[in-house]
């Protein structure tokens, strides 16, 4: 009885000191997907990963201050701000935007949107609901005459990042005029913290409309609107046009895997869609450590589809996870081997 | 009492330092420079805060100079930053906060201390120091989830249709009814700083000696009176000081404004619109902050509410050094 809690104490102290714990800092939006599979792989191998959601920009900061093993972010850095900082991306889990409305007598999917209208909705130019663009998009609808009450993310946000990404692509005036980031100088409209603030003011304004992340629309049966993807088609927000999205993205042809997954070709192809992205050293001075992320990550993308499912992500197709992998060769230690 | 009893000294008092004395001789330093230290912790930690603070935003500095101060722009994604709006917001947030706050809690601290009946008095009392105690995100989401909409449906329409179309105040209240907005987070803000408020008032209320008011009673004087010429001057100092703390509170809520300003970056005369406020701007932006200067501007909106704060002190330390003058002159 004895020998056997000893040697249960020593059991845990053991993989304790085995158990050398990588850390990651940044995006919030991936990081209940993280967070599960860091659970489970503690589970098999024994050892942690200790991830910090604490903003794409602080992940950003963490990363090139060297004081995580890796950092994440909701918006890929340019392949130039890339090789300033020494630095490499991986895309590790896709979501997308949908655009939820609250306007009385309309249920989900009743509204087709197309890019361009909802640049020019938050431009503030189309600015009721009869209007001609809207209604020669949905002739079968009624109508009201309420005015639309735009609502926004008042936090930076990956989140925003994806929607203005898209409104800029299908929008000269919008790119010109706000641009993209994760937070923009909106024309219009009111400002809500995080999903749930955009949710609440959605729900409470009539006539309102605002983006949400994919997983939280569902999770909340908010009201989604339709949205001509660039094959002409209108499509729903569900798990298989983000996958159809994710399939049709050419990585191979992207740079430094920058890459933003909006509006995308393919016949059902979400056109809101949108990476999160892993960023790491190239020249690791604890090549121990990155061995263990990436083995981490390897271990995420053979196991961990079916968790990211449940938690309506939608995980990496398969071609683009061995494309990842042959990007994962420019890691190296400090005498120039890789890593992995 | 002119023969003062000679003291009867004991040994130990009369001769020399004993070891008892020594002892308590160095308790005595010791305790002084522990207490001195302290003192002076405080304020090398505010020293601290404040050119950390300039020294963050030494790039927005450089590049805006004071023009930073009028400037409206708030566009992250062109890099051009000023802190118009959210120095008005805070302004006029805490301004909407102390009108409504200041009276109701000037009359409920009066109820309590002259009016109210006694087995009334500490339910309400504690009533009132209960809402002092809810944390602001509670505040925040009953403004959201409850008081908004309430406001939206039932307020706003009579504010906007009563006074929207008069000539001079009109603009305040005009535009579509949000529920949320610079009215609604100034009318959070003041539920949050009345028990503040009220709770400094009702003290120095209490302070009054009975004497004063019963003679001032017994010549006749109203209750409104006696508070008015005898209560309040007695007790103006501790008045002013108990409306700069909730206003102190205003001026840096985070959490509740967050949640019911609207979050936009836009100046607006109308009270009903969104706006924005410094401590919401730097809660809502400060994580996803990309770039040296964005975030420079940020800690550049904090440099300002500090030296906001600075100054409402000031005035109250002002303002309180004149009545005691003032009273100096009439006696």
């Amino acid at each position: 009885m004895q020998k056997a809690l000893l040697a249960a104490v020593f059991g845990v102290f053991a993989s304790v000191a085995a158990a050398a714990n990588i850390t990651g800092a940044g995006a919030t939006f991936p990081y209940p997907i993280y967070a599960k599979w860091a659970d489970a792989y503690k589970k098999q191998t024994g050892i942690g990963m200790n991830y910090q959601s604490i903003g794409s920009g602080g992940g950003i900061k963490q990363i090139t201050a060297k004081t995580v093993d890796f950092g994440a972010s909701d918006m890929p850095m340019k392949p130039e701000d890339l090789t300033k900082e020494g630095l490499m991306q991986f895309p590790a889990i896709m979501g997308g935007d949908v655009p939820v409305y609250n306007l009385k007598g309309f249920t989900s999917g009743q509204l087709k949107f197309t890019g361009e209208l909802l640049a020019d909705i938050y431009l503030g130019k189309v600015k009721k609901w009869n209007d001609p663009a809207i209604a020669a998009l949905n002739p079968d609808a009624k109508l009201p005459n309420d005015s639309i009450s735009v609502v926004h993310r008042s936090d930076g946000s990956g989140t925003t990042f994806i929607w203005v990404n898209y409104l800029s692509k299908m929008s000269p005036e919008w790119k010109q005029k706000v641009g993209e980031g994760t937070s923009v100088q909106w024309p219009t409209g009111v400002g809500g913290k995080g999903n749930e603030g955009v949710s609440a003011y959605v729900q409470q304004i009539n006539g309102a409309i605002g983006y949400v992340e994919y997983a939280y629309a569902k999770q909340n049966k908010l009201a989604v609107g339709q949205v001509k993807n660039r094959d002409g088609n209108f499509v729903m927000p569900n798990i298989d046009t983000f996958r159809a999205a994710a399939a049709g993205a050419d990585w191979a042809k992207a740079p430094g895997m920058y890459l933003i997954l909006t509006e995308q070709p393919g016949k059902n192809s979400w056109p809101i869609s949108g990476a999160s992205f892993i960023l790491m050293h190239k020249i690791q001075t604890k090549a121990e450590n990155a061995k263990e992320v990436l083995k981490f990550f390897d271990w995420c993308f053979k196991n961990g589809d079916q968790m990211a499912t449940d938690l309506d992500y939608v995980p990496m197709p398969d071609p683009v996870v061995k494309l990842i992998g042959s990007a994962w060769k420019d890691i190296k230690d400090r005498s120039g081997k890789a890593v992995y | 009492m002119t023969d003062v009893p000679p003291v009867d000294m004991t040994d130990s008092q009369r001769g020399g330092p004993q070891p008892r004395k020594r002892r308590a001789q160095w308790i005595d330093f010791a305790f002084e420079s522990v207490t001195r230290i302290f003192a002076i912790l405080v304020l090398g930690i505010l020293i601290a805060i404040l050119v950390s603070l300039v020294i963050g935003s030494a790039l927005s500095l450089e590049k805006y100079g004071l023009s930073f101060i009028w400037q409206s722009d708030w566009d992250p994604v062109k890099e051009r930053f000023g802190a118009l709006v959210p120095i008005y917001g805070t302004l006029m947030t805490s301004l909407i906060a102390m009108a409504i706050g200041v009276p109701v809690s000037f009359g409920i601290a009066l109820f309590l201390t002259e009016m109210s009946p006694a087995w009334l008095r500490r339910p309400l009392g504690t009533a009132i120091e209960m809402l002092a105690a809810i944390p602001s995100i509670i505040y925040g989401m009953w403004g959201l989830f409850v008081f908004a909409p309430l406001f939206q449906s039932h307020v706003q329409p009579l504010l906007i249709g009563g006074l929207g179309g008069l000539p001079v105040v009109g603009g305040l209240f005009e535009g579509p009814p949000f529920g949320i907005g610079m009215m609604t987070a100034g009318l959070i803000l003041s539920i949050m700083v009345i028990p503040f408020i009220t709770a400094v008032m009702r003290d120095v209320f209490e302070l009054v000696p009975p004497m004063m008011k019963e003679s001032a009673y017994s010549l006749g004087a109203t209750t409104w009176e006696v508070v008015w010429r005898v209560v309040l001057p007695y007790t103006k100092v501790g008045v002013v000081g108990g409306i700069m703390l909730g206003l102190g509170r205003a001026l840096g809520e985070t959490m509740a404004v967050t949640f019911v300003i609207g979050n936009a970056h836009r100046l607006s005369a109308s009270l009903m619109a969104p706006g924005n406020s410094i401590a919401s701007a730097l809660a809502n932006e400060f994580t996803e902050a990309v770039g040296d200067l964005y975030y420079s501007a940020l800690i550049e909106l904090g440099l300002i509410l500090f030296v906001i704060t600075t100054i409402v002190l000031a005035i109250s330390k002002f303002l309180l050094m004149r009545l005691a003058r003032q009273e100096g002159a009439r006696t």
